[in-house]
């Protein structure tokens, strides 16, 4: 790892919204909101500089303070890394820019929420660090500064409801943490190190290695809200200020499956069962049904919104059972790799842009509304057609119709699910496609139908749909690009591959 | 059975009493309570470590590690407390009356 | 061999762009949106009659676009897809002028006709398909852009109308999307046409290719209003005449119906389907719903209804046709597409004209009409001899084709089901046109809420009077080269060719 060339843009990457964060902090209210969106900007650019540069030079690294592993800290932006932290800036730039309207306009005379900058700098910040980190203990870190950042912008808004979801998020996730880090402690018990691509050479078969699998995954499980760990995301996203919940739904919960995917990958290849990955697998499936399900149930859009969440999410855990090969089955053998892995990347690409508009929209609703009652969505399109236009085509993406960012992943995960030959799965995938449609039909169905009443609302800036639109589209513009995506993506090692599973005579490795 | 086995279990022991203790109650204080065994078990673990395969002196990293885990825990539950305390001004409650 | 010609997509533009202009447009400017309107339909037209007469030169039209990784987006010029897009683009161009007077006055015109565009560029789209992916992307954009013309009304029962039509066919595209995927996985990306590939995969999946089809033939019935999967259509009666004309004559159904006859005969070959015994099923299906419907039909006192169930009743002549072997069944299958069509949007506008004219909305109140809507009626009553199957209308050619097919093919029950349709039709059709100029009035007529030069305005009148002598010549000069059955005859001789 340490021949790959060197360049200082990890260690920026997580140490400009830090710096940027106290900065802010030492302004009053206004100016720690200037700070903030500046700092966006100026985050977001730095990360578009770093892109170009793992786009010529390929997978870039940076060794902390010169310290080589194991002892010392080793950052890696390799093409993967770099998708999500690519995703991370623009989605959440387009956010900050969102944020600043909103939040002024909830309460002027704080200049609205002022901790929201520090706090949504420091989140990101962490969330580049998760992606970036190459060891398990500075991945501790990292999930403990996303975690804790995320739980702060969680119960920013001070109310009740917001402070018991918020403080459930905050156990979930310290038990989460605690679960991941017992099997950090045991992974470094039984090899002596914590990076991961020594980790992955040197680990062995056996009860240690397994059980610190299972409580990593078990710890990652909860924190992205897998089910059944999933209790404590609905509430949490919906009571929290639009904006966090978007920035929640759309990035928080894609960094901890983003470990969950590289550990599986790099490290635990060795001491993973086909039973796992289906196991892994059924929990997605259920997800996508009962969350499905239970958006359908719902009368307030955030919950319909954060419902929704859990279910799509439970679509990336389907991936796994298609990553881990049946005993016998070898990498180049299994031609459903490549659609399994495009589809997880569609997925939370898709996702993350149609699921941050949809609270965007949430947002507006409720700043024209006072309240997020779905009854009086009613007439959306005649007097908020922007709005309503952004949460139609935000929900044809999280159906899945074409040629939504949703629909590749969809397409994607059938070919694979197909490819693989287990069948079993389609039925979970179609059946969560109709819920889907249920619940987007019915947001749809309000806002064609007409009014009832002439309910009084507050005129909403436009800057504030045209960001909601955008990241709907964003949904779908994703597809565009796909071939040079994928391309991209190929440079990095991991991308493509299939976890072998243990075979008699003892021969194991992930290629 | 080796010294550090013993703590393994036992940390093992703790982890899950921890983690069901989360579950298990509704009450603000007795789940931050177990969120810290479970942090106690885990400590134990990463700590017992460091005196493995006989080495000349202790291994340093796992300290590190546990002194870094220890103030993240004490941050967290001194954040949880912070809202459990303002969960109880505002509204009175001290347990969440529907778990989950 | 593969030229690639912008054309076919500027056929879609034609009417996409328009329908987006449309919504961006306000609500008053309703010259600006009457004349998009009808610029795109007549601009549609002419692009599909430069593309025709190219294509009977031999000229090949193709515009092939890589979506992104594995899925291709193609439009290809055919002889079928011609039939269906020049049905769609002409009798869009009819409904225009239908709808714009139908509508008048009434609200949210500019979401109606933003749409209305945008479900025919969805039509024109699944007519041009060369590929099952492409095929897919339209019909799922079809299910989208009606659905506002479904509630555009905004009652309660419009609503309700819209949320059972959604699930219909958002049910319908998910087990259609399945069979796609898995015939993709199966087959890689099949092109219409090449149906090769499918014949040389049916000895080792025979099993899978055959759940496959059934798959995708439920995502089609669904459209297609094939038993029991036909619910939604008499539901949607409540949408406006117009968009009840529509969808029952062109968009959604004949979607339906179209994709029915690619898959056996584009995807996979009629030799092929008829080898894997799927086709019994089908024509067994198909001949129920011929009767069911029917039978369904002479309960309704509702107007709209009769017809919705008629169509239901209607449209698996096609099926049934398709399912049949036999150079005679296809043309008969493929004629009837059109004349179908024809026929229908003839009887939708005559109700609507009635419903706008007078408020009469059951049968029970057409006394006497005839004498008073001399033109709609008569329209009508050509519609109506032609769905019951006599001379010289267009549909007595269909049915005549579809008869002879099954002789040839030797299934004589066809014949008993045909004859017993005909029967049924007559006896739900007839009584209307027989109220209508044989009875007198029970209540004295109202005054006419639209009023023209003649019975009714002009914008609702021409449009019925153009397709009721459009049934009519379709059938007259059917034997003329050009006419639809002599297309319809020259797609069908194609296709058995290759067959030994």
């Amino acid at each position: 790892m340490t021949h790959l060339p060197t360049s200082p843009f990890p260690a920026l990457l997580v140490g400009l919204p830090v710096l940027l964060a106290v900065l802010g902090l030492f302004f009053r209210a206004r100016g720690r909101a200037a700070v903030g969106l500046a700092g966006s900007f100026l985050t977001a650019g730095l990360v578009f500089v770093a892109f170009f540069e793992v786009t010529q030079r390929g997978t870039l690294i940076h060794i902390l303070g010169g310290w080589e592993p194991p002892l010392g800290i080793l950052l890696r932006l390799d093409p993967l890394a770099a998708v999500f932290i690519g995703l991370t800036a623009v989605v959440g730039v387009v956010i900050s820019l969102y944020s600043w309207w909103y939040l002024r306009a909830r309460e002027a005379c704080t200049g609205g929420f002022p901790l929201f900058w520090p706090l949504w700098l420091f989140l990101w910040a962490g969330l580049n660090g998760l992606f970036l980190s190459n060891d398990l203990f500075n991945l501790f870190v990292a999930i403990e500064v996303v975690g804790i950042s995320a739980v702060a912008l969680a119960v920013l808004s001070g109310s009740s409801a917001a402070l018991a979801a918020g403080l459930r998020y905050l156990l979930a996730a310290i038990a989460g943490s605690m679960a991941y880090l017992f099997g950090v402690a045991l992974l470094y018990g039984s090899t002596g190190t914590l990076d991961i691509g020594i980790l992955g050479q040197v680990l062995e078969p056996g009860a240690t290695t397994t059980f610190a699998l299972l409580v990593i995954t078990l710890g990652l499980m909860i924190k992205t809200a897998s089910f059944p760990f999933h209790f404590w995301l609905p509430p949490a996203h919906s009571s929290a200020l639009p904006p966090v919940s978007a920035l929640l739904s759309a990035l928080v919960v894609k960094g901890t499956f983003y470990l969950l995917l590289r550990l599986w990958t790099e490290v635990f290849g060795v001491s993973l069962t086909f039973a796992v990955g289906q196991f892994l697998g059924l929990a997605g499936a259920i997800a996508v049904i009962w969350g499905s399900w239970q958006a359908l149930m719902q009368d307030r859009l955030k919950l319909i919104v954060a419902h929704s969440s859990v279910a799509q999410l439970g679509y990336l855990l389907m991936i796994f059972p298609l990553l881990v090969l049946a005993p016998g089955v070898t990498a180049g053998s299994a031609d459903w790799l490549y659609p399994a892995w495009t589809a997880g990347i569609y997925q939370v690409l898709a996702h993350a842009f149609a699921k941050a508009s949809l609270f965007l929209s949430a947002g507006i609703i409720v700043m024209a509304l006072g309240h997020d009652r779905i009854q009086s969505l009613r007439d959306l399109v005649a007097w908020m057609p922007m709005t309503a236009l952004a949460i139609g085509i935000a929900g044809v993406s999280l159906i899945g119709l074409p040629p939504s960012g949703g629909f590749m992943a969809k397409w994607m995960l059938l070919k694979g699910i197909f490819l693989s030959g287990q069948w079993w799965w389609a039925p979970a995938a179609f059946a969560g496609s109709l819920l889907t449609a249920g619940y987007v039909f019915m947001l749809l169905r309000l806002a064609f139908a007409p009014a009832r009443e002439e309910g009084p609302f507050r005129p909403v800036p436009r800057i504030l749909q045209v960001c909601a639109l955008l990241l709907a589209l964003g949904s779908f513009l994703i597809v565009l690009p796909a071939e040079s995506l994928i391309r991209f993506l190929e440079g990095s090692e991991v991308f493509g591959t299939g976890i072998e599973t243990i075979m008699e005579g003892g021969a194991y490795g992930n290629d | 059975m080796e010294t550090y086995q013993i703590y393994s279990l036992t940390s093992a022991v703790l982890f899950v009493i921890g983690l069901a203790g989360v579950f298990a109650s509704g009450h603000f204080i007795k789940k931050i309570i177990a969120t810290n065994i479970m942090g106690g078990g885990v400590f134990l673990c990463l700590v017992s470590f460091s005196g493995r395969d006989a080495l000349a002196f202790a291994d340093p990293v796992p300290h590190a590690l546990v002194i870094t885990g220890i103030v993240v825990a004490v941050s967290s539950a001194a954040f949880a407390l912070s809202l459990a305390r303002r969960i109880k001004q505002l509204t009175g409650k001290e347990s969440f009356s529907n778990d989950k | 061999m593969e030229t690639t010609s912008i054309l076919p997509l500027l056929i879609l533009v034609s009417s996409l762009v328009p329908g987006i202009l449309i919504l961006l447009l306000r609500e008053e400017q309703i010259a600006l949106r009457t004349s998009l309107n009808l610029f795109g339909a007549l601009a549609k037209v002419g692009l599909i009659a430069w593309v025709f007469a190219g294509y009977l030169r031999g000229e090949e039209y193709n515009f092939t676009f890589n979506l992104a990784l594995d899925l291709t987006f193609t439009l290809r010029v055919d002889q079928l897809g011609l039939l269906f897009a020049t049905l769609s683009s002409v009798l869009w161009l009819v409904t225009t002028v239908y709808a714009i007077g139908y509508l008048e006055g009434g609200e949210h015109r500019r979401r109606f006709f933003a749409f209305f565009s945008l479900c025919v560029t969805a039509s024109t789209g699944i007519a041009l398909s060369g590929n099952v992916i492409t095929f897919f992307v339209f019909y799922e954009f079809l299910t989208l852009s009606t659905y506002p013309l479904v509630v555009h009304r905004g009652t309660d029962k419009a609503v309700k109308a819209g949320r059972t039509y959604l699930w219909y066919t958002i049910g319908g595209g998910t087990v259609l999307f399945l069979g796609v995927v898995g015939l993709f996985v199966l087959a890689g990306p099949v092109y219409f046409g090449q149906t090769d590939i499918i014949a040389g995969l049916v000895e080792e999946n025979r099993t899978l290719l055959t759940v496959l089809f059934f798959l995708m033939l439920a995502g089609l019935g669904v459209k297609a209003a094939i038993f029991p999967l036909h619910g939604w259509l008499p539901v949607s009666m409540v949408a406006p005449a117009p968009v009840s004309a529509l969808l029952h004559a062109v968009a959604v159904v004949k979607a339906g119906a179209f994709g029915i006859v690619r898959l056996v005969y584009d995807v996979y070959g009629i030799e092929t389907s008829g080898q894997m015994g799927v086709l019994t099923p089908l024509a067994v299906l198909a001949a129920f719903t011929i009767i069911y419907g029917s039978v369904r039909a002479l309960y309704q006192d509702d107007f709209k209804k009769r017809l919705a169930y008629s169509t239901v009743s209607q449209l698996s002549y096609i099926a049934l046709g398709v399912a049949i072997t036999g150079v005679l069944s296809t043309t008969g299958a493929v004629v009837h597409l059109v004349h179908q069509g024809i026929m229908k949007i003839t009887m939708f506008f005559a109700a609507g004209n009635i419903a706008e004219t007078y408020g009469y909305h059951k049968i029970s109140q057409l006394n006497g009409i005839g004498r008073r809507m001399p033109l709609t009626m008569g329209a009508f009553t050509i519609a109506v001899f032609g769905m019951i199957g006599l001379p010289p209308v267009a549909g007595f050619v269909s049915k005549w084709y579809l008869g002879l097919g099954a002789v040839q093919a030797g299934s004589y029950w066809v014949i008993l089901v045909l004859l017993a349709s005909s029967a049924l039709n007559a006896a739900y059709f007839l009584p209307i046109v027989y109220r209508a100029w044989f009875c007198e009035p029970e209540q004295a007529f109202v005054r006419p809420q639209r009023s023209g030069l003649l019975e009714t305005q002009a914008s609702l009148l021409l449009p019925v009077v153009v397709t009721g002598m459009l049934s009519l010549a379709a059938g007259v000069f059917a034997a003329t080269a050009g006419s639809p059955l002599a297309i319809a005859r020259e797609i069908a001789e194609k296709l058995y060719l290759t067959i030994p």
